[in-house]
């Protein structure tokens, strides 16, 4: 065998050994493709799909919201938003200052922008999501100039009656953290604007509809591609429209003539049916602030305004009853049979009532001399009340306050509402106080309506409207419907229909007859009947009250109002004229025949100090 | 008129060869077009049109190459190779790129000059190796070969270039092996090499020198041999360590990632994870050339050089993977039987059978490295990745072992 010739064979064996490994390695190759196409083909094909496919939320429209004769108070209209795509940070800028006219950016908020898009980069960037059609039609048309942006429309918020309604009818904002938390909003995802007030809170899984989803394919950056038809794709399922109990008209009145720059609230209801006519409170602030996302100054200027404004006054404010809480006594002292409409107490009045060492003021100091329990609750004597609480006793009085429900709320349809405060018993006392430390004497000031009770605006009205109408008031509500019209309260005043049309007699004498309290704010056409009251307040002036109904044998309106202390020199019954003229208007809107002879009345300005000019307890 | 035709093909050497390698190549450009249909437009679009330019210029210089006897080439092959090296010197000078420098701009066109010294390095290993009638069988008699490779494969490394410095071990090795080197000396020759690898692990590479130390004592090769090759291993053993923290962040996590794709599956790891999901999701049949949605969705990256396999994997399923592989497989298989055939001379069936073991080397380490079998090193395949330089080389080398196989 030659070199050659060995070097040939062992080169075959070479190329044979090549071969060999090169089947192998094909073998092995072919197997791991197998192994990744044929067994594990299910796992990377649905691992493919999940990579490329993503849930959009499609917003479901919001319902409308429209009052008790088909006015507007909430609706949905589109609403523009302008992004930017990722882009590098110079061309950002420089398309954020070319928009800048356009869309009325200042510099802090192109920086703001600017500073968000570092954040996330590969992310589109809002710029503002409250543009009109006119704005977004500017930029529209320079389009090749702005190839950055990215115009969007979503269903924007509007209250038309703006702060009028703003106590009632809420507002809405993006879901909040804790909010997502909680159980109330499992089905809802970040970024979804809820009812946060009012209505929009209370009715919002009505108003909200369900939103729908559809399945989009993104590329690797997360970029939409294109619309991907699923099974799993719902549509959405608008909100219902609400139709509310509330009267716009009366609202707006109500507006327009409570006592500019003061703070207070009115509710009315009608006492049949428990329907919210009115429910004003001042000062008010503009929901169309809130939507899409309150700038900080306005929300500063909303928070740190000491007034309060976003604050109910009529279901989340407190306030002495002051001389409304008059009738309460009168009712539980009759239905007891301690007094009847014409008893007299031992002490007529001089002005003041001595009990133990001190003495207890009327607010007339020079006294109103002997009177009925009608006449007094005409004149409002203080003196009488102090003698007819003591003889009813804290006890009775106690026991039979709580029996009318001025322990709790009224469960009216508007979240934030806080219950009334009334001692319930003497071991509230005793806690309160200690054992010593209070004597008999705190039913003199209950008497009044002073000391330890605070009222709601709401819960006044429940109980006038069951004096009103002798049955078990109705609870209030804001949202027309049959079924909340006949769910009622379990207590009733407890009077025979002859006793209580004696306390209606009484109200109607204060504001019908010479001497009443509110007679310079009766009503040409209908008989009111109603008590003033002038509540006595740690922080300033006293407040003003009214509460009355109308007209008087067959109630169609219970109003509360009150107004809050500001002026010194007019501090007494500012809120009986702004309440009687909200009365009168309604009444004339609805037709409601006069029940007396019309009679001619001067005219009472809102300005103008009545004669009757004195201290708590008018 | 059969004696012009009989001559045109006689010219082409192996015409089956070229045609499999024409084939090869415009499923390639196929291949390509199909990695360019895409959602977010970008300059894979067009690419196959440029690979179809470059095709016609391979194939030109195919036609070249083979006009060439093996004589003037083997004269020319010092020149050629001191000319790539200067080349890679330059490149490391005034080259370009994104992660490497390894591009070189010349008169509007770029190319790698590595590709060319893989050319080189072949011929002059060819040259060195091929004319012996008798192989050598002691480690120092290779200083020339290895040599010859370890001058290139440096500079590659400088760019730094892992990949290409991954071929020229391949070109070595092969090329020993061909020349009829025994095993045994090859394998000293390589364990300093291993001993580097398997440094990261001090038991690892504990249990690789005892077999380096047993295979000394049992095959006794000259004491110096046997001590230079024990001191090498102990060498590098130690300096893993040290070379691993001189590798650019991005290679580190390429290796690491190969072990491990979870550790970082947005970065390094993002690569394999979704080529896996591509192969996978593609099946049996595939989701339809042109269709995968991995790729079209940009979820495949490098989808027309590194990753094109995936696309054929993804859009052709198993059944068009297995044509791919039988395909290739078949090519490479002719051009192994080039080498081996009797009449060939030591030169020409050296350069047939390391430009098999290269191309062979790609294909093992470019779709390995698809299924998660091979580290992300970032070698093309050959005639189906986009890439013209190196469809060029491919090309010049299969002008090369036709002509080979010509003057058989």
């Amino acid at each position: 065998m030659t070199d050659g010739e060995a070097t040939r064979l062992s080169r075959v064996r070479r190329a044979r050994a090549a071969g060999v490994l090169l089947i192998v390695v094909m073998v092995v190759l072919a197997g791991a493709f197998f192994r990744l196409q044929v067994q594990g083909g299910g796992a990377y094909e649905l691992q493919s799909r999940n990579n490329r496919l993503r849930p959009i939320p499609i917003p479901a429209a919001r319902g409308a919201i429209y009052d008790r004769h088909g006015e507007l108070l909430a609706e949905s209209i589109p609403g523009y938003s302008l992004s930017l795509l990722p882009a590098p940070p110079d061309s950002a800028r420089a398309t954020l200052e070319r928009l800048a006219p356009y869309l009325g950016l200042e510099p802090e908020g192109i920086e703001a922008i600017l500073e968000r898009r570092r954040r996330q980069p590969q992310l589109p960037v809002l710029v503002r999501d409250d543009l009109t059609f006119e704005r977004v039609a500017a930029v529209e048309e320079r389009r090749p100039d702005f190839r950055l942006v990215v115009i969007e429309t979503h269903p924007r918020r509007r209250y038309p009656a703006g702060s009028v309604t703003a106590h009632v009818i809420g507002y809405v904002g993006e879901i909040s953290r804790p909010e997502l938390d909680s159980d109330e909003f499992v089905e809802y995802e970040a970024g979804r604007i809820i009812g946060k007030q009012g209505i929009e809170r209370r009715y919002e899984h009505v108003l909200a509809g369900s939103a729908g989803t559809r399945y989009v394919e993104v590329n690797a950056r997360g970029s939409i591609v294109r619309e991907f038809p699923s099974d799993r794709a719902r549509s959405a399922q608008a909100g219902r429209n609400l139709t509310l109990t509330l009267d716009l008209d009366l609202q707006q009145f109500a507006d327009s003539i409570f006592p500019e720059g003061d703070r207070g609230g009115v509710v009315a209801l009608d006492p049949r049916t428990g329907e919210v006519l009115l429910l004003y409170s001042q000062p008010s602030f503009d929901p169309n602030l809130f939507i899409g996302g309150i700038s900080e100054s306005d929300w500063a200027g909303i928070r740190d305004d000491p007034a309060q404004p976003i604050l109910n006054r009529v279901v989340s404010a407190l306030y002495p009853p002051g001389s409304t809480w008059k009738l309460i006594l009168a009712t539980l002292s009759m239905r007891e049979g301690t007094v009847g409409i014409d008893s007299y107490m031992p002490s007529s009045c001089r002005g003041a009532l001595q009990f133990g060492r001190r003495a207890f003021r009327c607010w007339k100091p020079e006294g109103h001399g002997p009177l009925d329990l009608s006449g007094a609750i005409k004149q409002s004597c203080n003196v009488f009340f102090y003698q007819l609480g003591l003889r009813l006793g804290l006890d009775a009085f106690l026991a039979g306050v709580d029996g009318l429900g001025f322990n709790q709320a009224t469960g009216i349809d508007l979240p934030g509402e806080i219950s009334s405060r009334f001692p319930p018993s003497r071991a509230w006392y005793d806690q309160t106080f200690g054992r010593r430390g209070w004597t008999e004497s705190v039913v003199l000031n209950l008497s009044i309506g002073q000391g330890e009770t605070e009222q709601t605006l709401i819960r006044l009205a429940q109980f006038y409207s069951a004096l009103a109408t002798g049955r078990s008031p109705v609870v209030p509500h804001l949202l027309q419907s049959e079924v909340l019209d006949s769910v009622r309260e379990e207590w009733t005043t407890g009077l025979s229909e002859p006793r209580r049309m004696e306390l209606v007699s009484a109200m109607t004498r204060v504001v019908n007859e010479p001497g009443g309290t509110a007679y310079w704010h009766r009503l040409p056409e209908w008989t009111l009947a109603g008590k003033t009251g002038t509540s006595q307040n740690p922080h300033g002036e006293p407040h003003s009250w009214f509460v009355g109904f109308a007209p008087a044998h067959d109630p169609r309106i219970v109003i509360v109002a009150i107004v809050e202390s500001g002026h010194p020199d007019n501090q007494t019954s500012r809120a009986v004229p702004f309440a009687s003229q909200i009365v009168s208007r309604y009444l004339r809107n609805e037709g409601v025949p006069p029940d007396r002879q019309v009679e001619t009345i001067p005219h009472v300005s809102l300005q103008r100090t009545p004669p009757a000019n004195g201290g708590v307890g008018q | 008129m059969n004696r012009d035709r009989a001559a045109l093909l006689g010219g082409l050497g192996d015409p089956v060869l070229l045609g499999g390698a024409m084939l090869l190549a415009c499923l390639g450009v196929g291949m390509i077009w199909s990695a360019g249909q895409v959602d977010l437009p970008s300059g894979v679009t067009g690419a196959w049109r440029r690979q179809l330019v470059w095709l016609c210029v391979s194939i030109v210089a195919f036609a070249v190459v083979t006009r060439i006897p093996m004589r003037w080439l083997e004269w020319a092959t010092p020149w050629i190779y001191a000319m790539s090296i200067v080349l890679l010197i330059a490149v490391l000078v005034v080259g370009t790129g994104p992660n490497t420098r390894s591009w070189l701009r010349l008169a509007g066109f770029s190319f790698q000059p590595a590709e060319l010294a893989k050319l080189a390095t072949i011929l002059l290993l060819a040259r060195l190796l091929g004319s012996r009638r008798e192989p050598q069988t002691r480690l120092f008699e290779l200083w020339q070969p290895v040599l010859v490779v370890v001058i290139p494969f440096l500079l590659v490394m400088a760019q730094p270039d892992l990949g290409s410095a991954l071929v020229f071990v391949i070109i070595l090795v092969s090329a020993l092996f061909w020349a009829g080197i025994p095993l045994f000396t090859i394998f000293l020759l390589v364990s300093p090499g291993v001993s580097l690898i398997l440094g990261f692990s001090a038991a690892v590479w504990g249990v690789w020198f005892v077999v380096v130390i047993v295979a000394l004592y049992v095959r006794r090769p000259y004491m110096a041999e046997a001590v230079a090759v024990a001191l090498a291993n102990l060498a590098t053993g130690a300096l893993a360590t040290p070379l691993w923290n001189r590798l650019a962040p991005y290679q580190q996590r390429r290796l690491l990632v190969f072990l491990d794709p979870d550790i970082d599956p947005r970065g390094a790891g993002w690569h394999l994870i979704q080529s896996k999901v591509a192969i996978g999701s593609g099946g049996v049949t595939g989701q339809g050339f042109g269709n995968g949605p991995q790729k079209r969705l940009a979820f495949l990256p490098e989808q027309h050089t590194d990753f094109i396999f995936s696309v054929v994997g993804e859009e052709l399923g198993l059944i068009g993977v297995l044509v791919f592989l039988a395909l290739l497989a078949w090519f490479l298989r002719r051009v192994l039987r080039v080498a081996a055939v009797d009449s060939s001379q030591g030169f020409g069936s050296m350069i047939a059978f390391c430009f098999f073991a290269v191309w062979f080397g790609h294909l093992v380490i470019n779709i390995g490295m698809t299924v998660g079998l091979m580290p992300v090193t970032g070698l093309p395949l050959p005639f189906i990745s986009y890439g013209g330089s190196f469809l060029l080389t491919t090309f010049v080398g299969v002008g090369l072992v036709c002509r080979v196989a010509y003057e058989n």
